[in-house]
């Protein structure tokens, strides 16, 4: 195991979040503050509890997984895109180092910004509404496992993309409506039946679903299936980037 | 001495269909500079790359101290520095962050004394909190080269080291590899000036249209650049080049207007007063004199014409 390689390739990726700190900390507090504003306190109160929440607290885990997703994403596939689009990735290509050791590298540093962005969302939140955490282990089990898995995933993107446009693709098409329309605002009770059906298909239901469990124990599905989507993306995602780099795909000619 | 690279049958064809290498063999012993001269589009960058794990062979073997670069990637892959020929760098990274970044990447311990001698070495020690794109095109090349040699490499790739730079750099750059050759790092580069080959290496191959066309010792392959011809058309058309002319080795060409006579430039004289002289005192006239050099080109032309 190659360690000191995995070391500077996660310390030089962390850099880059240090050297934009502002930026990487005070969007996610002020977005988390304004979704807050509009919707805990102005909308919020005239809806009613949802399973005994209040609609503010019930949005938190939402709002967290809404960033933990996007941030995991785009800081992974900027992480990989750039050195090949700079040409700077001839070095890893050449270095006595595994596919393994890079995923690590990369898709680690991706998943501790998202971590410490989503904490400080948690944070920022309880300024706001009264938190109670019913399984501290869960919650935290779905907040790592979904750090890790979807830098996973936004590191497939960045392999996988060769310009810019494809970047934003992937997120902007398919994950930022799966994430609405996966209930971040909302129980899926609240839906028409069909609707509620369709749902179903959406994998980013049950991600929130059993996050929500663990803060409030309201579930629109069962906890151990949220647990079991959430293994088997990560999974896939993990045997994708093992055959991209097994294959050499656009890495490699 | 011992082999410290060997390259079998090494062949690759890319995915669009075109064959970028055909049938390599090649053996480099340790502690040598050996230059791979060639023209654009030859193959030469395609064959590091395939060593350096950029690129995959399509048949053949490649060894780098007797590790193969596939089953025993990461024992070959210590052992080489690799300088690309493009300027890739990041722009944001300072000098000193991207040269210890290079040495994680290839699995070694910081070390702040050897970077910074490294550093000084190159002229980039002043430079070394300076971000890489504020640096001249010079400076980055220098940068480049300190990443290679920061994990300490045995063996040593500099692809088209000096292309695009100014007088100066190109001779820090000979002198950099005249110190790592003492040091005991094998190198190969390459390049198209044979002035470079000339310069730095002690033997130089001939890449062209993929194929590797010979490795000869540098004095060989410069004797054969260094003939001239001069070819002199005679006024009236002969059958034999007369008795008189015997010691000049004229060949005569086959319509028996014209004669070539083949000197060496580096030598003391090269013949062509009393050459001239004779042919008057035989009574030939002479209508009109031309020479030519043996380029590169030409050498490359007649190799692939034989090949074929």
């Amino acid at each position: 195991m190659n360690l000191p390689a995995v070391k500077v390739i996660y310390l030089n990726e962390m850099r880059r979040f240090w050297n934009t700190l502002l930026q990487s900390l005070a969007s996610p507090v002020i977005s988390t503050a304004l979704y807050f504003v509009v919707f805990g306190a102005a909308i919020g109160s005239r809806i009613e509890e949802i399973g005994g929440v209040s609609y503010g607290a019930f949005i938190v885990p939402g709002l967290m997984m809404l960033s933990l997703l996007t941030q995991s994403i785009s800081n992974a596939s900027f992480g990989i895109f750039f050195p090949k689009f700079t040409g700077t990735i001839y070095e890893i290509m050449s270095a006595p180092i595994s596919f393994f050791e890079i995923v690590l590298g990369y898709v680690g540093a991706a998943a501790t910004k998202s971590f410490i962005i989503g904490s400080i969302i948690l944070l920022t939140a309880s300024f706001f509404v009264e938190l109670r955490i019913a399984h501290p282990w869960w919650m935290m089990l779905f907040f790592v496992l979904t750090c890790i898995s979807f830098s996973l995933f936004g590191f497939i993107i960045g392999l996988w993309a060769d310009n810019f446009e494809k970047l934003q693709l992937i997120p902007l098409l398919v994950i930022t409506p799966l994430v609405f329309l996966g209930g971040s605002f909302y129980s899926i009770d609240m839906l028409p039946p069909l609707w509620q059906k369709i749902t179903l298909f959406n994998p980013v239901v049950y991600l929130i679903s059993g996050f929500r469990w663990s803060f409030f124990e309201v579930a629109d599905v069962g906890v151990a299936w949220s647990l079991l989507m959430i293994l088997v993306f990560l999974l896939t995602c993990l045997g994708l980037v093992w055959w991209m780099f097994k294959t050499g795909y656009k890495l490699k000619q | 001495m011992s082999t410290i690279l060997s390259v079998k049958n090494l062949s690759k064809t890319y995915d669009s269909g075109h064959q970028a290498l055909t049938n390599i063999n090649l053996d480099i012993c340790q502690g040598e500079i050996i230059a791979l001269l060639g023209p654009n589009g030859a193959g030469k960058t395609t064959l590091i790359s395939t060593i350096c794990g950029l690129v995959s062979p399509t048949s053949g073997t490649v060894t780098v101290d007797g590790h193969d670069i596939i089953t025993h990637y990461r024992q070959t892959r210590e052992l080489i520095g690799l300088v690309p020929q493009e300027l890739t760098l990041g722009a944001f990274d300072k000098v000193w962050d991207t040269v210890n970044f290079s040495r994680g990447l290839f699995g070694m311990a910081p070390d702040p004394e050897y970077l910074t001698q490294l550093l000084k070495d190159l002229s980039l020690h002043d430079k070394r909190d300076s971000m890489l794109m504020t640096l001249s095109g010079g400076m980055k090349r220098r940068v480049l080269i300190a990443k290679a040699l920061s994990h300490q490499p045995r063996v040593l790739f500099l692809d088209e080291p000096t292309a695009g730079v100014d007088v100066e750099l190109r001779k820090d750059m000979w002198q950099i590899v005249e110190k790592l050759r003492a040091s005991g790092v094998t190198i190969i580069l390459t390049t198209h000036y044979i002035e470079e080959a000339e310069e730095i290496a002690d033997r130089v191959g001939v890449i062209a249209g993929g194929e590797l066309l010979l490795v000869e010792d540098k004095s060989a392959l410069m004797e054969k650049l260094g003939k001239k011809q001069l070819r002199i058309d005679l006024r009236e058309t002969i059958t034999e080049v007369p008795a008189s002319l015997a010691e000049f080795n004229l060949s005569l060409s086959d319509d028996g207007t014209s004669v070539t006579y083949t000197y060496d430039t580096r030598g003391e004289r090269t013949g062509i007063t009393t050459l001239l002289k004779a042919i008057n005192d035989a009574g030939l006239g002479l209508a009109d004199l031309q020479t030519s050099q043996s380029s590169l080109e030409d050498i490359f032309v007649n190799l692939v014409h034989t090949e074929s």
